[in-house]
């Protein structure tokens, strides 16, 4: 099952989770993710190689989604 | 197309971080620690030469000299923050647990033991090993013997857990290792072993675990 998750203060939030045959929470997943980026979030979806890719389509193949904050040099 | 991390999109006027322009800048850090050598450092000679009666104030001079440089590798120490014990009531302690199981499930397992050891995530990069804690991180550049310290943090972080802090900035590191370094602001390089007499005890390991993985990136 793959997830949608967001960085808070509650350390993460599961906003959604959807499976490939699963139309319905895949919509679902899709309309969470366009509002955390309406909101200024940015997406990161995490890669078999351990690296991570900016994505700002919900990947629909993608095990773990992450929503995070922008950053800024201290 | 190699991705962008938007962050560093947004400043078009700052020259992008590469492994050419970090060599540059640690021989640019290079050349201003012997200048302070050589200005503190000859007069007090000098000093010495002319008369050796005045070795008290040569030695002011030279520890003058030297405090400079250990405090300029103090700030890079301090600037990276690692992750420590969870403060306040149950609800942050409950956050921060979470955070931290995120974070733990991000890292691998070796990162992950380290993590809890020292407080600081490993990643290993192009341009070196990292080390991200909380409010900066540390890259130890391949051969083991040079480290760039870098101050950067989430915009708004003051209600995240230290945990949720360290995955932000780890996650904008994969992202896009050039764009994070250059967001980043710097405050120190210099030798490994400077940053390592200024590091907490406890963070040691750490850069010691990150140099030897640096001493692999070697072509």
């Amino acid at each position: 099952m793959a997830r949608l998750v967001r960085l808070d203060r509650t350390g993460h939030t599961e906003l959604a989770s959807w499976t490939a045959g699963d139309e319905a929470s895949q919509r679902e997943a899709m309309e969470a993710f366009r509002r955390e980026l309406d909101e200024g979030m940015l997406a990161s979806a995490t890669l078999a190689d351990g690296s991570a890719e900016v994505v700002r389509e919900l990947p629909l193949d993608a095990d773990l989604v992450v929503l995070r904050r922008p950053i800024a040099g201290g | 197309m190699e991705a962008v991390l938007a962050e560093a999109a947004a400043m078009p006027w700052r020259r992008r971080t590469s492994d050419r322009t970090l060599r540059k800048e640690g021989r640019i850090w290079t050349l201003w620690s012997v200048g302070i050598v050589v200005t503190f450092g000859v007069p007090a000679a000098l000093l010495l030469w002319i008369e050796p009666l005045a070795f008290p104030v040569s030695a002011i001079f030279l520890g003058h000299g030297i405090a400079v440089l250990h405090l300029q590798a103090r700030r890079g120490a301090r600037g990276v923050k690692p992750v420590g014990e969870a403060l306040g009531g149950p609800a942050s302690r409950r956050a921060e647990r979470t955070a931290l199981g995120l974070l733990g499930d991000l890292l691998g397992h070796e990162p992950r033991t380290l993590l809890e050891d020292t407080g600081l995530a490993l990643q290993r990069g192009r341009l070196g090993a990292w080390l991200v804690g909380q409010e900066g991180a540390i890259l130890v550049r391949p051969g083991g013997r040079r480290v760039h310290c870098f101050c950067v943090r989430v915009g708004e972080a003051n209600d995240l857990p230290a945990g949720d802090r360290v995955a932000h900035l780890l996650l904008a590191l994969r992202e896009d290792e050039e764009g994070f370094a250059t967001v980043a602001n710097r405050n120190f390089s210099g030798a490994t072993s400077r940053l390592r007499r200024q590091l907490p005890a406890r963070a040691r390991p750490a850069l010691a675990r990150a140099g030897s993985i640096a001493r692999g990136l070697v072509d």
